[in-house]
């Protein structure tokens, strides 16, 4: 056990390993703020319904033989998860099933124009990387970090100033523009941050294990705590610790590799089962305490 | 000078009319009913208020000091997501957001004015419990505390008693009836409750489309059942 902590502790001799760590915890840290709001308005699959929009978008670029498919890809993207995220309360069309529509849309879209226009081409390798990220996490480069770091301190920046708005808007959108909050713009504000973040960490991270850093830490936490503050203060406790657990038990030696965006999940699952056993734990207590 | 006037409003969606003709004025410690039957566009008036809808015609001028966002507004349907996670005090305090203040903390004053509208409506025992596992008349009690702390001038309640038993609902025009009389807050009570409305109402408001009336709530039950 001992060698194999001092083991982890020389792989993060390496800078790349070192560089993996952080970015996983930002971005984490990043996904479990934002994912308790994104869990509340019904919008917990936007990481995987975004890579099918990222997809549609690849397709169109390929199409169009653009030298660098990012610049197109990245700001349709971001445009159809600010739509996706703005509608707040007057969308007559709700939550999971406009993601739904969104992903299925863009998904037979993007096949359809790829088999009309299709120049050949690796589609099945752009598909995987719009799925699984386009770097690894483990050949991240310095200017990655940087990006990494921004994103964070626009995202704490974000839930430290406007916290209560924040909190006043998602609870009750009508009162909120009732006592002159301009709802419109907060919405516009927070659905621009969470969807260049998820856009970012998607290229970074992958979309599956996005999604889970989204739903994980914040479904743990409401699992237990019933105050809104309570709720976000754990779930950035929990996502930031189960990536920093899962990515250093993936440097452990073993004969094969782990994988770290798999491990991640991992981690995350267990909290959330404990988080879960816990929560139904308390509830008995309180039940047993009234009678 | 009035406190809140409304001259020949006409409200609606989008160009489909609901009600017309619309007029009324309020001083500072009025307490108003205003009664009219389902879809007579009693809802769509205390958005009109509150500037969340556009008047189709018609001026709501407010003087006193009163500005839209300073009412305190308990709207008609609870916003419940069954798995949203948020304490009794942490829904109260979110109502004093219109007061400003950029500092991104609540400040003491605010702090200590939920404790005192907490200890008003003997919600103290609730502060900490979660908001969606009260009772249906706890939550509007909650409401209630919320839009006291949005106001000093004017409540606007739409329809508080809904589906509350016969005490907690006499509990809850109580509670009302003493900030409008101790605090001098101005009362808007939208309601069905005619025995209510007799009891408590100093004008009253009726909106409908052949029997509009606003005027004195003597006058209003004098005439018996023809506004009824
Ligand atoms: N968002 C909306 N879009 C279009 N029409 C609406 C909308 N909200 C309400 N209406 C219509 O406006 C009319 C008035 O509705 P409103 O909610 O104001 O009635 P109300 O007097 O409050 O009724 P109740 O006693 O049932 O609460 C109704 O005919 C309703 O169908
Ligand atoms: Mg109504």
């Amino acid at each position: 056990m001992l060698e194999m902590l001092q083991q982890i502790g020389h792989i993060l001799s390496y800078p790349f390993a070192v560089r993996a760590l952080i970015v996983g915890i930002l971005v984490a840290l990043c996904a479990s703020l934002l994912g308790v709001s994104l869990v509340l308005k019904r919008m917990s699959f936007i990481g995987d319904g975004l890579s099918h929009v990222a997809f549609g978008a690849l397709a169109i670029a390929t199409a169009l033989k653009l030298s660098d498919e990012m610049l197109l890809v990245l700001p349709i993207t971001v445009i159809a998860a600010i739509l996706l995220l703005r509608g707040g309360k007057k969308a007559k069309i709700r939550g999971d099933a406009s993601l739904a529509l969104w992903a299925v849309g863009s998904l037979a879209l993007g096949y359809l124009i790829i088999n009309l226009f299709g120049n050949g081409g690796n589609v099945a390798g752009d598909v995987c990387t719009t799925l699984f990220g386009s770097t690894s996490i483990l050949t991240l480069k310095t200017a990655d970090l940087w990006i990494c770091g921004i994103m964070a301190a626009v995202v704490l920046l974000l839930f430290f100033l406007f916290y209560r708005q924040i909190f006043a808007i998602t609870f009750d959108e009508e009162f909120a523009a009732a006592t002159g909050l301009h709802t419109q713009a907060y919405q516009l504000l927070i659905a621009a941050i969470t969807a260049v973040v998820i856009v970012i960490a998607m290229n970074l991270v992958g979309s599956l294990l996005i999604s889970a850093l989204v739903i994980f830490p914040a479904l743990a936490a409401m699992q237990v705590f019933k105050r809104f503050r309570d709720v976000m203060l754990c779930s950035a406790l929990v996502g930031v610790g189960a990536a920093a657990l899962g990515i250093l038990i993936s440097f452990a030696p073993t004969q094969a590799p782990i994988p770290m965006g798999a491990t991640v999940v991992a981690v995350n699952l267990v909290i959330f089962l404990i988080f879960a056993l816990i929560g139904k734990f308390k509830s008995l207590q309180i039940r047993k305490s009234h009678i | 000078m009035a406190q809140l006037e409304c001259r020949n409003l006409t409200l609606g969606y989008e160009g489909k009319t609901v009600a017309t003709g619309i007029d009324f004025s309020l001083n500072k410690g009025d307490y108003l009913f205003i009664l009219g039957e389902n879809g007579s566009g009693k809802s769509t008036l205390a958005k009109a208020l509150l500037r969340l809808n556009q008047a189709l015609a018609g001026e709501i001028l407010f003087a006193d000091g009163l500005k839209a966002n300073r009412i305190g507004y308990l709207p008609q349907q609870t916003p419940s997501q069954k798995d949203f996670p948020a304490s009794v005090k942490e829904i109260i305090r979110s109502g004093g957001l219109n007061r400003g203040g950029l500092f991104p903390f609540y400040s003491k004053e605010e702090k200590e004015r939920a404790h005192t509208v907490m200890e008003q409506l003997e919600l103290l025992p609730l502060e900490n419990r979660c908001f969606r596992e009260l009772s249906g008349g706890q939550q509007r009690k909650v409401l209630l505390a919320r839009s006291l702390m949005a106001t000093r001038e004017l409540l606007l309640l739409d329809e508080p008693a809904a589906a509350l038993d016969p005490h907690a609902t006499a509990e809850l025009y109580e509670i009302i009836r003493r900030l409008n009389q101790e605090q001098k807050i101005t009362i808007i009570m939208i309601s069905h409750d005619l025995e209510a409305a007799k009891k408590y109402a100093d004008k009253i408001l009726h909106i409908g489309k052949d029997s509009a009336f606003f005027g004195a709530a003597e006058d209003y039950f004098k005439g018996g059942t023809a506004h009824a």
